[in-house]
């Protein structure tokens, strides 16, 4: 009996010790990301082309994603405020829903199996294929040539994607409402535009960067840790698109203590 | 010149090198024999930082490794990797060029273009190989691209790590001449990790063994038929008895 009990408390102290150094690693390495922002040399090149990927080339996904949860938020929030006579609540809800939470989160998890796993995997790749060893041996040092374009692309388009994704959300429950709901346009857009305040908007900011920095730093850390092999490969980018969708839903609610707690 | 103290490394419970001491001289071409998984190209990425070893020191003209500014000591070396390790995101001659388009042997773009494909040429490849991709050559030229690369910043020590595998016989054969021509006209030293006894008859100055995680044999090629040693004579005549333990 004691045995056994020692063989779980043992198998416990593995888990944790464990888990707390692939977080002192994760940790290190992200302060090791951010030690590079301002060093020289600077990839503008990697750097344009990670803006791409992970700005531009997300906002269809985005933008699709937003506006069918903003447009099914106005019918949820109309079916539901009729139950206690409240029906005309559906702007100002559909506002801060997809402001403080629905916009960043939606954002967030859509770049983690977009750009999360497509990093990982070209990286983990790059690996595999001992690109990254050639790299270094042509005196270019991968966390400044492959990590911080990408780390301060997904830094720069996070906020960006966020704005996006809160404006066409609402403009889909703006469509839903006024076309079907029996909504005046006008008065829905001053509801939403009065309701709004600037905390709101700045917390949907912060949320965009911490975002994208989670998103993209996921990506490069387990791509370039990432084992041999295709199963490597593999390994790394679900590995890395499970991380990044936990960090960021933790991010959230962290994020959203410190702006609307008090 | 080369020189490895004592070193060693293991991953995990696997001891890979256990005392590895050799000499690599100025303008030597040394070829590193040995089976599969005894740590040949752990010994060449030991001394690029790409892993380190767990004991002893390695020396690159009489200066530790580890002691070294990195950018300018890297910037002596130049590598063919086993698979190429071509980027596959950028055409041929953007690869060539690599180390002509940044850091401190940064040229303009023309002028990188240029070295590049005069580099191309050199492995025997046509200029228009240049805009095309990677992924868009056979092995053969693959190995090629890899090779001017390696030789594109005019480097004074080339490693060569497995250079032809995967190759047909044939081509196995262009790519040892390429080598062996290239180290001779450019005068470096040069050390390439092999099991292909046809690379170490047209490579190798001086051929060293690795078994068990040490130097087994160093010698002239020359005199590798008449070493007197079993492992060696098992190794070069590719039998299965003798005392290298094989699986079957």
């Amino acid at each position: 009996m004691s045995a056994s009990i020692i063989l779980i408390v043992r198998a416990l102290g593995r888990l944790c010790i464990d888990a707390i150094s692939a977080l002192g690693r994760l940790v290190l390495f992200a302060l090791a990301t951010l030690s590079q922002v301002f060093r020289p040399p600077f990839y503008l090149r990697e750097f344009s082309i990670a803006l791409l990927n992970v700005g531009y080339l997300s906002l269809p996904v985005v933008g699709l994603t937003a506006l069918f949860t903003g447009a099914a938020l106005a019918l949820q929030i109309y079916s539901g405020g009729s139950r206690f006579n409240a029906p005309e609540v559906v702007p100002q809800i559909v506002a801060i829903g997809m402001v403080r939470e629905l916009g960043p989160v939606l954002v967030g998890l859509m770049i983690a199996a977009r750009v999360t796993s497509s990093i990982a995997a070209e990286m983990a790749t790059m690996k595999v294929t001992e690109q990254i060893d050639a790299l270094v041996t042509l005196s270019t040092a991968p966390m400044k040539y492959l990590v911080m374009p990408r780390v301060l692309a997904g830094l720069m388009a996070g906020p960006v994607l966020v704005a996006v994704a809160d404006s066409i959300g609402i403009f889909g429950g703006f469509i839903v409402a006024t076309q079907t709901l029996g909504f005046n346009p006008a008065t829905y857009v001053l509801n939403t535009v009065n309701f709004l305040t600037s905390a709101d908007i700045l917390s949907s900011m912060a949320k965009g960067i911490a975002f994208g920095f989670i998103a993209t730093l996921m990506g490069c850390y387990y791509g370039l840790n990432s084992g041999r092999g295709a199963q490597g490969v593999g390994t790394a980018t679900k590995a890395s698109v499970q991380a990044a969708a936990v960090l960021i839903l933790a991010a959230n609610f962290a994020l959203t203590a410190v702006f609307f707690s008090a | 010149m080369i020189t490895y103290e004592n070193i060693h490394k293991s991953f995990g419970s696997n001891h890979v090198l256990r005392g590895v001491n050799l000499t690599v001289e100025p303008g030597e071409s040394m070829v590193i024999i040995g089976g599969s998984g005894t740590g040949k190209s752990v010994l060449i990425k030991t001394v690029l930082g790409l892993i380190q070893p767990d004991k002893g020191r390695i020396l690159v003209d009489g200066q530790d490794v580890t002691k070294v500014k990195r950018d300018a000591f890297l910037s002596r070396f130049g590598m063919l990797f086993q698979g190429g390790a071509l980027f596959d995101s950028m055409p041929v001659w953007q690869n060539v060029a690599f180390r002509l388009q940044r850091g401190a042997l940064k040229r303009p773009a023309a002028e990188a273009r240029e070295i590049a494909i005069e580099k191309l040429r050199r492995v025997g490849l046509a200029p228009e190989v240049a805009d095309r991709f990677p992924a868009e050559l056979s092995g053969g030229m693959q190995k090629r691209v890899s090779l001017a690369r390696a030789i594109a910043a005019e480097p004074e020590i080339i490693f060569f790590d497995e250079p032809t595998t995967g190759l047909d016989p044939i081509m196995s054969g262009v790519i040892n001449e390429l080598i062996r021509e290239i180290v001779v006209e450019m005068g470096v030293t040069a050390m390439t990790i092999t099991h292909d006894m046809t690379s170490v008859d047209t490579i190798a100055d001086k051929v060293a063994m690795l078994h068990r995680g040490t130097i087994q044999w160093c010698g002239p090629r020359a005199q590798m038929a008449q070493s007197g040693d079993p492992h060696v004579d098992q190794f070069v005549n590719g039998r299965a008895e003798g005392p290298i333990e094989t699986l079957r």
